[in-house]
Parts: structure tokens; sequence; C-alpha cells
């Protein structure tokens, strides 16, 4: 079990090297095999989380092997509280997303696995790297599956959404390089420094940065994040990558793709430049209650329900960035728990969209209607799903949203509660376009006569579901499971900003070999 | 004048070799009717046998240093691009063979002008005298010239090998002349001797003069702005063999001899040059990426390409660190293997006259050919500079040598303008995978063709992955 992370990361390319041999005719078998092997990957990945100490705030299952000895680069992975839950809904929702496109996917079968499961590699890649060399290599690698996914299985723009997905990302990805390449040589100018990428090397020299040239460290990374998150005003290839993408990339793509973003600011954009974030907390919350609101608005006027729940993302993820830039212990662990609600009822929505679009072929709201009656067990599902995403008390999405609002109202490093209270009406506006879209999608009468003969869920798309809201459910009604594994880890970033902000951190000014 | 000894025969093998099969192929050539294959074998045999020798000399303490009066450097850094250099001519002729045979244009010439292409290479990669890099440069040249007009027949080839050829010829006369300042001012061609004398000559007017020509030279020859005009219209008209070979050969050997020869003035941390380099590395990434994203012809945008991947070395030489020669060296590597790869499919889809070069004939293949299509996206990815391709390593090394050297302002105008590049190099893939194709003929691919092409698809997987293993190779020799 030493080498758990590493197994658990490279897991699923075992299942690329047996499609390699496999005859692409033979489109059950390759099913299985992706199915299969995203299944043994959460397997692994269960044993790192009930292996991991949620009480220890170092990072665990350490490893480390020299990679590139020049520039001190290496291969190191480790978990923490920050990044263990993001593993497992990693793991969790692949199976669930290529389970979920068994039939809806009749075309270059073999291929679209094997994308998929690239796509697990980087993102767990992305989560577990401790070099920002090794972070960076998954960082952009993992666009390459991401942009075969949307520009072959995707929609009518395909092409256009796929590479403005690709070309905005690596915008904000290449000038990190940038960042990450001086933060190395800066280690190297320190009394007997060397060019490093070791985060945790960083982690104790970065924060002694001078402040003219921490800002554009943290400007570098921010806005390589910011595009990810993505964050007012830098959202816009959001719509257009998810309305888009196939089911299941869109189910990736909100569920754990997004997650990348804020992750990032939490592990990176804060402890490393703390002083830098003081000074933009300001600009970044502003953007992200614009972001709530906005989001939330524009959702309201859409007619498609894939732009809809596209629209309700931005606003979602203003929520995380806020609970991030609140700096308190609540609003961070709102943030890391929202991140996860998010992840699991976005990706459930975009799940029981396509359910629909594979049968009807067609996402605009007014052609649906009375749908309750036709299809109960979908509609009861739905409704489920879009009170978690409302953040109803009992199911998962009020426990972050509460969180973050309660940290960001008593938040010193925000300053006011103007933030929070404009936030908390993005809480109520969600709840008037979710609302607002099932009442017009589920009741009322049958208006279109196609959808009197709409099939109700099959046991197999049941069966994807229930996972979700089994999860769903559990989160909202017993949260601490989850909050447990990320509390120390959490306590810690607030704590380091905190004595930053009083100026009682002692950033060492030499580094460690 | 010292008459030599064995040993600098043993240390010089490497080109000795190599000219002495490219011999035995010219003789072939002449004695055997339908020579063509035979002397295929030769080079083929040749080219082996060199590289066998380059890695003897690689690490041999009995050898000298230096051979025949300090004007060729042996081991270690020469013999590492002698393999790059030998590689490359031996995959570009294997991507040749068949591409010749379907253009009926299979003749023993063209390998023997490979052939004497690569000794010029070697020659220039291991030159430590500004004789010795001049008489490289024009065996190569030449040989560039001849091979870029070989298909005579056709306007487009002959017009490149004219091109070509006066506007080499310009670029010669640059380099020449700066020899001699340079000569007039130090009383020595030797690049060891002329360190020696630094700095009271250095800051002779006519001394610097001396190096902005030899600059204007080598700028030429690896196609960086503004003496980049040749670059699209001779590797458009030239054989798509050709341009693969001249566009990573003639780089590659060009940028060994750059490295060397500026390690002379760089060594006086003048302002001025470094300033003058950067200027030259911003201009070729700006221009060639810009003039990339219009092109709707393969090999011209390769061609654009070329002048930009130009641009990201010289920021290696502009940063005056071992860490940036080491990037250049690597990069060589990457970018030949990369380009190597993508003419290599090129010449096999291309159709009569030049035909199907275009991006629309790339529509669907990613269905018709799925190998073939996955290996174009990788080298895509790979001049994109993505990782885990080889093409991101390179890169890393050296905007990391920019940053180092204060240099920071062009690492950043090299990710803007790899930004660019981005949306070209994805049309490419776009074609391929997001469109429908427009004729489904059945394509065929030839074997040895074919599998110099997944060998170069191997290798930037590969060293983008486990760069160390070139990395380790280097430590020693910069």
């Amino acid at each position: 079990m030493n080498n758990i992370l590493t197994y658990t990361l490279f897991s699923p390319l075992v299942g690329i090297l047996l499609l390699l041999f496999i005859n692409k005719e033979k489109q059950s078998l390759i099913k299985y095999i992706g199915a299969g092997t995203s299944i043994v990957t959460f397997v692994l990945s269960l044993f790192v989380y009930f292996g991991f100490d949620a009480a220890n705030t170092q990072m665990q299952f350490v490893e480390q092997y020299p990679w590139i000895t020049g520039l001190d680069i290496s291969y190191f992975v480790g978990v923490d509280g920050l990044s263990i839950l993001l593993i497992v809904l990693t793991t969790f929702l692949t199976p669930i997303a290529l389970i979920a496109s068994w039939d809806s996917i009749k075309d270059r079968i073999k291929e679209y696995v094997s994308f998929m499961l690239l796509l697990e590699v980087g993102m767990l890649g992305v989560f577990l790297s401790i070099d920002l060399f090794l972070f960076y290599v998954f960082w952009e690698a993992m666009l390459i599956p991401m942009y075969f996914i949307i520009g072959i299985w995707g929609g009518k723009e395909r092409i256009y959404a796929a590479v403005k997905f690709f070309i905005y990302t690596m915008a904000g990805s290449l000038l990190m390089l940038i960042a990450i390449l001086w933060l190395g040589y800066y280690a190297s100018t320190l009394p007997g420094g060397y060019f490093t990428t070791n985060l945790l090397k960083l982690y104790a020299i970065a924060p002694s940065i001078p402040m003219g040239i921490q800002v554009w460290m943290f400007l570098a990374f921010t806005l390589s994040f910011a595009i990810k998150v993505p964050l007012f005003p830098l959202h816009t290839w959001l719509p257009d990558a998810h309305v888009q993408a196939p089911t299941a990339g869109s189910v990736i793509l909100a569920g754990v793709l997004l997650k990348m973003g804020t992750y990032g600011l939490l592990r990176f954009c804060l402890p490393l430049f703390p002083l830098a974030s003081f000074q933009f907390t300001p600009l970044l919350a502003t953007l992200s209650v614009i972001g709530i609101v906005y989001g939330a608005l524009v959702a309201m006027v859409q007619t498609d329900v894939k732009k809809l729940v596209a629209y309700s993302s931005v606003s979602h993820l203003g929520f995380v960035v806020l609970g991030i830039f609140s700096m308190t212990e609540e609003g961070v662990q709102g943030a890391v728990i929202q991140m996860i609600n998010h992840g699991l009822s976005t990706g459930a929505l975009f799940l029981l969209v396509g359910m629909i679009y594979d049968r009807r072929h067609t996402r605009e709201i007014s052609q649906f209607g009375g749908l309750a009656k036709v299809m109960p067990v979908f509609s009861t599902l739905f409704m489920i799903v879009t009170f978690s995403s409302i953040g109803l008390p009992g199911l998962n999405g009020f426990v972050g949203e509460f969180l973050i609002l309660l940290g960001s109202f008593n938040s010193l490093f925000l300053g006011s509660y103007v933030y929070a209270a404009i936030a908390a009406t993005g809480v109520i506006f969600s709840a008037v376009y979710m609302l607002w879209m099932c009442q017009r999608v589920f009741f009322g009468k049958i208006t279109h006569e196609e959808n009197r003969s709409l099939l109700d869920l099959t046991k197999h798309e049941i069966a994807v579901m229930l996972p979700i809201i089994l999860f769903i459910v559990w989160i909202g009604v017993y949260p601490s499971t989850f909050l447990k594994s990320s509390a120390a880890s959490t306590k810690q970033v607030v704590t380091q900003m905190q004595n930053a902000k009083s100026g009682n951190l002692t950033p060492a000014s030499v580094i460690v070999k | 004048m010292d008459s030599f000894s064995t040993s600098e025969l043993l240390a010089t093998s490497p080109i000795l070799m190599l000219s002495l099969f490219s011999l035995i192929a010219m003789l072939a050539n002449a004695l055997l009717k339908n020579s063509a294959k035979a002397v295929f074998g030769v080079s083929v045999v040749g080219i082996i046998a060199s590289v066998i020798c380059s890695i003897y000399t690689f690490d041999e303490p009995s050898l000298p240093q230096t051979a025949f009066s300090d004007m060729l450097l042996i081991g270690g850094y020469a013999s590492f691009f002698s393999v790059l250099f030998l590689m490359i001519a031996l995959f570009s002729i294997c991507i040749a063979k068949p591409y010749l045979e379907k253009e009926q244009y299979h003749f023993g010439e063209y390998y023997v002008l490979i052939l004497i292409a690569t000794i010029g290479m070697l020659v220039l990669g291991s030159a430590a005298d500004l004789i010795s890099i001049f008489l490289g440069i024009e065996i190569m040249s030449v040989s560039f010239y001849v091979l870029a007009g070989y298909y005579r027949s056709k306007n487009s080839s002959s017009e490149s090998a004219l091109k070509y050829f006066l506007l080499g010829a310009f670029a010669t006369g640059f380099l020449l002349y700066g020899i001699a300042l340079i000569y007039g001012t130090t009383g020595t061609t030797n690049l060891l001797r002329i360190v020696t004398m630094y700095p009271q000559v250095f800051f002779d007017p006519l001394h610097l003069i001396g190096w902005g020509l030899i600059l204007i030279g080598f700028a030429f020859k690896v196609a960086a702005v503004p003496f980049h005009m040749w670059v699209p219209d001779v590797y458009e008209g030239a054989p798509t063999s050709v341009t693969a070979f001249m566009s990573t050969g003639g780089k590659a050997a060009a940028f060994a001899s750059f490295i060397i020869t500026f390690s002379v003035p760089m060594s006086m941390h003048d302002e001025r040059l470094t300033m003058v380099l950067a200027v030259l590395a911003a201009g070729s990434m700006i221009i060639g990426n810009w003039f990339g994203l219009s092109q709707t012809n393969l090999k011209r945008m390769l061609a654009y390409s070329s002048i930009a991947h130009a641009g990201y070395m010289i920021i290696g030489i502009a940063s005056g660190l071992p860490l940036g020669q080491q990037g250049i060296a690597f990069y060589l590597v990457a970018y030949a293997l990369t380009n190597l790869g993508a003419f290599g499919i090129i010449s096999m889809l291309e159709g009569e006259n030049g035909s199907n070069v275009n991006y629309e004939y790339y529509a669907g293949l990613g269905k018709r050919k799925p190998g073939l299509a996955a290996l174009l996206a990788m080298f895509m990815f790979s001049l994109t500079g993505i990782p885990p391709f080889a093409g991101f390593i390179g890169k890393y090394y050296l905007f990391a040598s920019a940053v180092q050297s204060k240099l920071t302002w062009l690492a950043i105008l090299g990710v803007i303008t790899s930004l660019f590049s981005t949306y070209y190099y994805l049309r490419v893939i776009v074609f391929m995978y997001f469109r429908e194709a427009m004729d489904n003929t059945e394509i065929v691919l030839p074997r040895l063709a074919f599998v110099t092409v997944i060998l170069c698809g191997i290798g930037i997987v590969l060293f983008g992955v486990f760069p160390s293993l070139i990395f380790d190779l280097m430590k020693s020799i910069f």
C-alpha cells in the first residue's frame, strides 16, 4: 500500500492499454472495460480515503521520485484534507459518466472510453501533485482528452466550443507557467538556493517574495484558475463548452474540471502569496458576488435547460470563490464541501438533462410541460436534485451555501457583510430559476403530443442516479462525515492566513535541501 | 603545422566514415544499373557506421579534445550532435524512399546528396574554428540547394532551389565578411583563441561588426526573422522529403554551431548583444506564429512554424546560460522528431504534383487512418508545447533560461505567441477529427515510412515523459 496514490493515479491507463488490443467492433466489451477500470480506480481511491488520517495536516501517502534532477523536478504526489474529497469525487463521477453514456455514444466508442480514462488520469494528477511542474503537466495534458470529447462527440457547434475551451484555458495556464518558472528562479536566488518547483519547499519561502513581484505572481496564477472556475467575466467559454459537450463530458466538466480552478486558488494562491491575496480579496470577492448574481439572472432567462444549468454553475462557483476568500474556517470549509456538492448536484442535473435529450432530442424548456405525469420517476429525481442545487435544508447544497455565507458574513478579511448579503440574494434567485424551470417542464398540462409517449427512466438510468442521490442526502443530513476530513487542513490554511495578516508569519529565507 | 596523428583520425571517425560511404554510394550509383536501391542500402549502412563511431567518440578518454590544430571539437558536444544529425538523415531517407518511388523520381543521387549534406552537418556540429564552420555550412548548403531543385522538371522545385541559392549565397557572403573582420581584429579564426584576446579586442567596433555579420549568416540558416523570407517558398517548393531533412537537420546543424560560436561573444555578457539576440527571437516568434495563422497549406504552415521555433530556440542563446543551451539541444531533438514525423505523414499522403497538402484533404483522417491521424495530432500537440510531449519540456527549459537571465519579457512573449500557434496547430486536428472526409479513396501507407513516423511518435512521448534520458547525457557536455 506504499504506492497507493500512484496505483490510483495511473490505474485508468491500464484500461487504455487493454483497449489498444481490442477490436473496435466489440463495443460492449469496450464499455465494460471502461466502466470496470474506472470502478477499480474508485475502489483504489477508497483505500486512500479510509486510510487517510483527517487529524493530520501534513501531506499523506507521499511518494517522491526524482524526475528531472537538473531543475529539482520530481514526481511528487500526496493528499491532504484539501484534495482528498476531490479525488474521491473524481473517481466517483468518472464511472458514473461512463455508465451514463452507455447507450448515448454510438460512434468511435473505443476512442471515447480511452479519452474519458485519460481525462481521469489528468484530473487525478492535478489534485495529487505537490510539485508545480508535475501539476502543470497534468493541468495541460488534461486539455487534450476534453478537447476531443467536446469536439468529436459534441453538438452542432462543437468545433467552435472545443477550440474556444482549449484556447481560453491555455491562455491562462501559459502565464501561470511563467509564474512557476519565476518561483523556481526565485528559489535559486536565495542563499544556498537552487531552482525548484517542489511545492512544500516553495510554501516555506514564497511568502517572502517582495510585494511588487508577489502581486504579479498572484495575478498570473489567479488568472489561470479564474478562467477555469470560471469567475465572472472570464466565464464565456463555459456555456459554449457545456452546451456542446456530450452528457458525460458536461458531467465531468462541471463535476470535476471546474473544481480544479477553485482547488488551485486554495492550494496555490493563498498559501504561496498571502500578502497579495489580501490585497486582491476585495476584487475577487466582488467578482465572485457579481458572478453569483449575474449567473443566476442569466440562468433565469435561458430557454435551453442545459444552458440554464451551465449558467447556474457560474453562480454556484461564485459561492465557492467567495468562501475561499473569506479566509474564515467556516467559509473555506463551506467552499470545500460546496465543491463536492456542486459536483454531485450539477453532475446529476446534466445526467438528467442528457436522459431527456436522448428521448426528445431537444432541451428547449418550451418543448416540455407536464412531464411529471408521463415520467414520474424522472421527475421525482429531477426535483430532488433541484432542491439540492437550490440549497434546501436537509440536502447537500444547503450545508455548503450556509457555511460560506456564515463565513463571509463574519470575515475580517472581506471587511464587510455586504458581500454575504448580496450573495444571499443568489440563493433566492437560484430557487427562482430552478423552480420556474421545473414548473414549466414537469407541471401543468402536456402541451406537446410527442411527450405523451415518453418512457420513464430505465433501471440502468436509475442505477446511475441512485449513488449520487445517496450522497446528496447523506451530505445534507450528516455532513460531518465529510467535513471532518477537510477540517484540519482548512483550519491550517486559515491560521496561516491569519498569521500572515498579523505579521506573525516568518517565511524562511533559506531553502531547505 | 603538426602532421596529424592516428588518434585524430579516430577522433574524427564519424566524419571520415560517412565520407567514405558517400564515395562508395557515388561509385555504386555510377557503376550499377537501377542503382537507387543499392545506394539506399549503402547510405543506411554508412549512417549506422557513423553513428557507431560517434557513440565511440562520445566519452573516450584516449582521444584528444580537439583535432587538426583545434579546427574540430571531439567527443561530447560534437558526438551528441553527430548522432542527432545522423539519425535525422536516417529517418529522412526512410521517409524519402517510398515517397520518391511514388513520385517516380527515385535515383541514387538523392541519397548521395543527403550523405554529403550530413557530412557538412557533422563538420558544422564539431567546428571550433570559423573556417571549419564556413566549410561545414557550405558543404551542407550546396547540397541543400541541389536537393531543393531535385524535381528538375517541376517549376516550383526549381523556383525553390533558385531562391534558396541566391539568398543563401548572399547570407554566406555576410558570414564570410564577418569572419574576415574577426580575423582582422584578432589575428585568428579559432574560437578558442579569440576568447583569450578578450576583453581588449571585444570592444573594437570592427570586431563587433564582425560578430554582427556572422549573426546574420546564422540567422539566415536557422530561419530567424528578418532573414526568413526564403523559408515558406523553399519549404513549399522543395520535395517534401527534402523539406523534412532541411527543416530539421539544417536547423539543428546551424544551431549546434550557433551555440558554440556565440558562446564566445556571449562570454562578455554584453547587454547590446543580448538585446540583439532577444529581438531576433521575439521577431521570429511573432512573425512566424502570426503568419502561421493564415496558412491553408500544411507545408507552408510548418514553414512558418519553423520560423517561430527558431525564435524559441534563440531565447536559449540570448540567455547565455548552460540551461538555455541544454534547452536548445533538447528542443532540437524534440523538434527533429516532430517535424520528421509531420513531414513524413505529409509525404505519405501527398498526391501528384504536390496536391493533397491542404488542410481540406486532412478532413476525416481520424476515421480514414486512425493511427496516422493520432500520430499527426501528437506532433501538433508537441509543437504547441502541450505536455506530456517532448516539445513542452524543450519550451520549459528555454523559458526557464529566459526567466533566469532576467529576460522575463521574452518568456512572456514566448507564451503569448505559443497561444497564437495553438490555433493553427489545432486546426489540423479540427480537420482530422471533427470534420467529415471529402473523399474516401483507400490510402495505402508505405510500411517503411509509416514505421519511421511511428518511431518519431514514440520518441516524442518517451523524451516527453523521461526527459532525463537526454539531459543526463548533456550534463557532461555543457
